[in-house]
């Protein structure tokens, strides 16, 4: 059965200019303990794509076409109606972690809230269960970090810190809204090796957003292109890098400078395709 | 070169002029202040009768006589000497408009100035300069204020130079919090590093990105302003008779509010806070145009 | 081999910074090595590449040569004469010959200046004498020659693209015919395929006009595409520096070896293979 079903998904804002379309016509679809990776530069919709369906647009963004999350439709339901299925089944984690933990609250408190509030667990018992997926996510001496405030964490255990209570209840769903751009490259590669890791020792599905080809080549079976709001090319991910069809997704692989490869010139993304009607 | 063809750029100060004047209330606001400062230069070519003239008719029966009629020629009654309240409130108007604006305008200047030098500069220069503001500040103010005009006497220019010396105070220490901001900002950076001096980084770079909050700050100094004049004319301290300002005019209106003559009280009150919810909205209108989270 | 035209010996910039850990009434303060004891050569016409994570001291080695940021202790000598220890007024005329391009090509442009104006600043600063028309001339060449239509010459830098606005940076950096530009992070905050445009841009420029480039990044493979040699900085030293193909495939300090590792490659089977001896290294230990 497939975890997610999207089918013509459409993000509309409504400003003082006018109607801006951010997102086009988006379907696809997502297996069980698969990763899909959303690959498009600023302004493609990838964003905001993830927030239609997490029901987290502003108040003058609406969504339409389905969203169904194991049969049942989630796009455009009631705010009381999406909470269940937020941590408890779909969580997202952000660029930057900050936003999400309270700088003014300490680690445990904030990790075992969810645990009281989602699972009617006992103080005792969530503090034992956080501190069991400090330990997954490989923060070190886990036992007595739990006790400090995020802004004693380096942006990478932070990071970690954020993944931890993301997975605190147990989703099937996890999206990643560029969860490494503000991370160096070295811990970068730490995080995305510890998601797959807990991909594969939680079993569950991942959304990743990315902007990065590098970081989708290593993660994801799947790969949706997307450029000024519309799907450019979704594929098998080693199927789009074999052999990319679409003339924005060539461009693309080809405008990015490579450690394994040298040239003269980088070859840079045509947008002719544009022209030539609707894409 | 093809300047036939050079495109027209849209400046930051030409959005802000479009996003103000898509906001009704502080368009009201504009419209509203310049009717009244219209009137208050205007108006007096109208009027029957001089603002420091007695009518002495109506002298001494203000209730009765001193009703606002067009017969009489007192458009607004008159007051309880019998002078006539239309001039009277007319000229009050222009004193109060121009403490406020004078003494907003010494406050933009000397703060901006002041504020500007202290953030730029920095270091030891920056903590002596505002360690002056802030004993400044301690000072109560209203009542340095009350000794000067007891002491010198009563006087327009007394009120500038009291008001002045204390109202830039706020104003330097907002700029010079904008000046740390933009000091760090890459472009200054970029004119340091290509060499430009000193007083050229502050005129070219620093100044012209602080006059948006600047002009924010002086819609709301201004009413401030006026506010401080007006409560120093309540106590009696204000402008020297027959001249008169606003606050001195409430104050006699509200003290003869009990032999029937409101007018007294309402004419010059109507200017007072229209021309303070003017400047108001005008303040909250530029903050909104200004406002760089809109952009 | 010829002279450099910039050598760097041994440069320290120190800060002071408040020690939290310390306790006690009054704040004790500790030092920051920001960059401690760097030491390179630069050879005119060539590109030098500085990579390192965030807050390795790369901004601030070059922000100290051009003495945005006060060196601690060092030299750096340009044509001969050391940088440091030169009066303001001789420092100056060396800054018409050293340019710098930023990182955030919006913020690095002042909002309420035309592009026009904006190039032309290093014009007024060290060409006085240059007349209104004059200038203006060189702005419209230059904007040509960085890949924009001189009609904008009039608009304001919010009405810019990202790109557009690097170029104009660009530009500005340009126009006083500098021997050496320094590039901090300068396609960092670009999407990738304006990143390829821009790092085309300044090749081609450098190839054309011969300056000497110092190209900062915490990306290694735009470093190693756009740099002859490659410096690695690590905690304020250098930990590393060759050719580019050197460091790239015979990286000799662990630090670089682990930088290399982490990069992806946009490859699927190369990458799921590097994975896969990642997780084996963390394995092991």
């Amino acid at each position: 059965m497939n975890i997610l079903d999207v089918k013509n998904l459409s993000v509309t804002f409504n400003t003082p200019d006018g109607d801006v379309h951010a997102v086009n016509d988006v379907s696809f679809t997502l297996a069980e303990g698969k990763t899909l990776a959303i690959v498009g530069e600023s302004g493609s919709g990838k964003s905001q794509s993830a927030f239609a369906i997490m029901g987290l647009l502003p108040k003058n963004g609406h969504a339409g076409g389905s969203v169904k999350y194991m049969g049942d439709e989630i796009l455009n339901i009631s705010e009381a109606a999406i909470n269940k299925y937020r941590a408890n089944e779909i969580a997202m984690i952000f660029q930057d972690p900050m936003t999400s933990l309270n700088p003014y609250m300490r680690i445990s408190n904030q990790l075992t809230e969810v645990l009281v509030h989602h699972k009617g667990m006992s103080k005792r018992e969530a503090l034992v269960e956080s501190i069991k997926m400090l330990d997954a996510v490989q923060i070190p001496e886990a036992a007595s970090r739990v006790h400090m405030y995020p802004h004693e964490f380096s942006g990478g255990m932070r990071q970690r810190v954020m993944i931890a209570m993301s997975l605190l209840c147990g989703p099937k769903l996890l999206i990643a809204d560029e969860p490494t751009t503000a991370l160096d490259v070295t811990v970068q590669a730490e995080i995305m090796d510890l998601l797959i890791d807990l991909q594969e020792d939680f079993g569950m599905a991942i959304i990743l957003i990315t902007h990065d080809m590098g970081i989708v080549a290593g993660t994801c079976e799947d790969t949706l292109v997307m450029f000024g709001g519309n799907v450019m090319e979704y594929r098998p991910t080693l199927d789009l890098f074999d052999n990319p069809q679409h003339p924005y997704t060539k461009g693309l692989l080809e405008a990015v400078p490579r450690l394994d490869r040298d040239v003269e010139t980088l070859s840079t993304v045509s947008y002719d395709f544009l022209e030539g009607g609707k894409s | 070169m093809n300047t036939e063809t050079v495109i027209k750029g849209r400046s930051l100060w030409s959005d802000a002029r479009r996003r103000f004047f898509q906001n009704k209330a502080a368009v009201a606001g504009v419209i509203a202040l310049t009717c009244i400062v219209l009137i208050s230069f205007i108006g007096p070519y109208f009027a029957v009768w001089s603002f420091e003239e007695i009518d002495w008719d109506t002298m001494g029966s203000a209730a009765t006589l001193g009703k606002p009629s067009f017969a009489s020629g007192h458009f607004f009654g008159t007051d309880d000497l019998g002078r006539d309240l239309y001039s009277r409130v007319l000229q009050g108007t222009r004193v109060s408009l121009k403490v406020g604006i004078i003494g907003a305008g010494i406050a933009v200047i000397v703060g901006t100035v002041y504020g500007t030098v202290a953030g730029y500069v920095g270091g030891s220069t920056d903590q002596i300069m505002m360690r002056i503001v802030d004993v400044l500040m301690s000072i109560p103010f209203m009542f340095v204020l009350i000794l000067l005009l007891v002491i010198f006497g009563r006087s327009e220019t007394m009120i500038f130079i009291g008001i002045g010396m204390f109202a830039w105070l706020d104003m330097s220490r907002i700029v010079r919090g904008q000046t740390l901001t933009l000091k760090n900002k890459e472009f200054v950076e970029a004119a340091r590093a290509t060499g430009v001096s000193t007083p050229t980084i502050i005129r070219r770079h620093i100044v012209p990105n602080l006059l948006g909050i600047v002009a924010i700050y002086a819609t709301l100094l201004v009413p401030a302003m006026i506010l401080t004049e007006s409560f120093i004319s309540f106590l009696g301290l204000g402008v020297q008779e027959p001249k008169t300002s606003w606050g001195a005019l409430i104050s006699e209106g509200a003290g003869t509010i009990r032999y029937d003559t409101e007018w007294q009280l309402l004419f010059p009150l109507a200017f007072f806070v229209i021309t303070l919810f003017s400047f108001f909205f005008i303040g909250d209108g530029l903050r909104d145009a200004l406002d760089p989270k809109d952009r | 081999m010829s002279e450099p035209i910039l050598s760097v010996r041994n440069m320290k910039v120190w800060f002071d910074v408040r020690d939290d850990a310390a306790g006690g009434i009054f704040p004790k303060t500790k030092k920051l090595k920001a960059v401690d004891g760097v030491s390179f050569d630069l050879m005119p016409g060539e590109t030098l590449g500085i990579v390192g994570e965030s807050g390795c001291g790369k901004s601030t080695l070059a922000r100290s040569i051009i003495r945005l940021v006060k060196a601690t202790s060092g030299e750096a000598i340009w044509m001969g004469r050391d940088l440091l220890t030169m009066s303001d007024s001789d420092m100056l005329t060396v800054r018409k010959d050293i340019q710098m391009i930023f990182q955030d090509p919006l913020a690095s442009l002042n909002p309420r200046m035309t592009c026009g104006e904006i190039i032309a600043e290093p014009l007024k600063t060290h060409s006085k004498g240059m007349g209104k028309a004059e200038r203006r001339e060189k702005v419209s060449a230059m904007l040509e020659k960085v890949g924009m239509d001189p009609s904008h010459i009039n608009r304001y830098p919010h009405e810019f693209s990202g790109g557009q606005c690097q170029r104009i940076g660009i530009a500005r950096a340009l126009i006083t015919n500098p021997k050496l530009i320094i590039c901090d992070e300068p396609v960092s905050a670009l999407d990738v395929s304006v990143q390829a445009q821009v790092v085309n841009l300044l090749m081609a420029l450098q190839k054309e006009l011969g300056i000497s480039l110092l190209f900062i990044a915490h990306d290694l493979s735009v470093v190693k595409h756009i740099s002859d040699r490659i410096m690695v900085l690590y905690f304020g030293n250098v930990v590393e520096i060759g050719t580019s193909k050197q460091v790239i495939e015979a990286p000799q300090h662990a630090y670089t070896q682990k930088l290399i590792a982490s990069i992806p490659i946009p490859d699927p089977r190369k990458e799921m293979a590097r994975r896969e001896v990642r997780r084996a290294k963390r394995a092991a230990k």
